[in-house]
């Protein structure tokens, strides 16, 4: 099979970024790490789809703001959300006078703007571009799962899906931090029908990426300084770690996933972690992206990974594939 | 290239966490208890208060309570955090089902009354009462059949 790793030959750079989380997120682990918080995930709106929406349109807002941009000093934005057609994204956009693409790959989107992004900045057309992802709890159960007030229990394999935005400025003058690779993965499937059961679902896409980019870039596990998957959550990144054990990779401290970091698992009851588009695009414009601006980390591998369902699909009885892309991160 | 792969299904079998079902059955059981035996509690506080009234008057009389409390408790969003505690314990009794049609009417208000609210109120009530009816009827043909051949 042909490797999918590219290396960017331009320096393509993070200008800067912008987080916005909900009030279960502020008050985990990273809490301190995020631009902004709110303390009502209703917003003052009407609904949640509204709310999220909301949410979206400040981070990019606070994110313009923030690097003292207009609108038209962005040539594009490649953003995208789990709701039904990507709408979150799509309505977000007509507050703002930048060209659009909305992408989707469930909770690896962040990756995939992000290398989309990359691949059009080294094209050469495109100077500065915007990548952002949202999620939002409420608006995530009621698209995959049952309605807010129904009493049932979530199965210990559940996870909580992250309220929140992530944005990144990605752009051609040079920067602290350089996206230096990428790799792209493909659809996945070992045939977990089990939809709740999302860690297993996604951690063979996982392993295939992470196995291509290493082969495809020539480098060990041992030249990053942190692994990070997207949202595999606790039971799936032991997972990730066992199946990569089978092939010979060892992956040791340096690994960790977006979902477990995101949340206290013991204390904020969410199942095995954090997920939904805006995990790993949260957490990593805020924590990583400090941690890597202040030196401590100076090569990261972000591996947002996805579970690729709908409800239609999983009570057809379809399996729940999973997707995965790498992007690698170095100091410049 | 992408067949079930039966070598990681058994993997995760027995490598990923699985449901305590002792421990939530214990929960179950207690909470299923619990709220039957208000139920009971307001039977007999019927039966008390209105002493002129048939059984039937106030099993129905005492569902209808359930069923009201059931309601505004979904609405201030109560029962949904009972219901994770106690899982089939406060599904099955006659109050699951009230929170399961107040919830989706209380989640699809936004898309309006009718399309919104109406439309989906059963969404997962649905099957309960199709299976409900549709067994009640067969039961009706049955008793129909055995009472005309036995003369019952």
């Amino acid at each position: 099979m042909k490797n999918h790793t590219v290396f960017f030959k331009s320096g393509i750079y993070i200008e800067d970024t912008a987080t916005i989380v909900g009030p279960k997120e502020a008050e985990g682990p990273l809490g301190r790490y995020f631009d902004k918080s709110v303390c009502d995930d209703l917003l003052g709106q009407k609904s949640h789809e509204k709310a999220e929406i909301r949410l979206h349109i400040s981070a990019i807002r606070y994110l313009l703001n923030k690097t003292g941009h207009k609108d038209g000093d962005v040539d594009l934005c490649i953003s995208g959300d789990l709701l039904d057609e990507i709408v979150g994204a799509s309505l977000t956009m007509r507050e703002f006078d930048i060209p659009f693409m909305g992408v989707y790959n469930a909770c690896a989107t962040f990756a995939e703007s992000l290398i989309l992004a990359a691949s059009l900045i080294d094209g050469g057309n495109f100077e500065r571009i915007i990548c952002s992802t949202s999620s939002h709890f409420c608006t995530a159960e009621r698209q995959y799962r049952y309605p807010l007030e129904l009493g049932n229990q979530r199965t210990p394999l559940s996870q909580w899906t992250a309220t929140g935005v992530g944005a990144t400025m990605l752009n051609r003058v040079k920067g602290k931090i350089r996206i230096d690779c990428a790799t792209i993965g493909r659809v996945v499937d070992y045939g977990v029908k089990d939809a709740n059961d999302m860690g297993a679902c996604m951690a063979p896409a996982a392993r295939e990426t992470l196995l291509a980019h290493l082969e495809g870039s020539s480098r060990d596990v041992d030249y990053y300084d942190l692994i990070l998957t997207g949202d595999l959550g606790e039971a799936g990144s032991g997972l990730l770690r066992l199946l990569m054990e089978e092939k010979g990779v060892k992956l040791g401290e340096k690994y960790r996933d977006c979902g477990v970091l995101l949340f206290n698992k013991a204390a904020q009851d969410v199942g095995q972690g954090g997920s939904g588009a805006a995990c790993s695009s949260s957490v990593f414009n805020s924590y990583v992206y400090k941690k890597m601006m202040c030196g401590e980390l100076k090569r990261v591998l972000l591996i947002p990974t996805g579970a690729l369902c709908s409800k239609t699909s999983t009570l057809q009885g379809e399996s729940v594939p999973g997707i995965a892309h790498a992007v690698s991160f170095t100091l410049a | 290239m992408n067949e079930p792969n039966e070598a990681y299904l058994k993997l995760i079998k027995e490598k990923m966490p699985k449901s305590k079902h002792l421990l939530t059955m214990f929960r179950a059981f207690w909470t299923g208890g619990t709220i039957c035996c208000i139920g009971q509690a307001f039977t007999d506080l019927y039966t008390y208060l209105f002493s002129e009234m048939g059984e039937n008057d106030v099993a129905a009389l005492t569902t209808i309570t359930l069923i009201a409390i059931t309601a505004v408790l979904t609405g201030f969003g109560i029962y949904d955090k009972i219901g994770a505690y106690a899982g089939a314990g406060s599904i099955v009794p006659i109050t699951g089902f009230a929170n399961s049609v107040v919830s989706p009417a209380v989640e699809h208000k936004r898309e309006g009354v009718v399309f919104g609210l109406c439309a989906n109120m059963f969404s997962v009530a649905g099957p309960v009462i199709v299976f409900g009816i549709s067994s009640s009827v067969i039961v009706g043909f049955i008793v129909i059949i055995f009472r005309g051949a036995f003369g019952g």
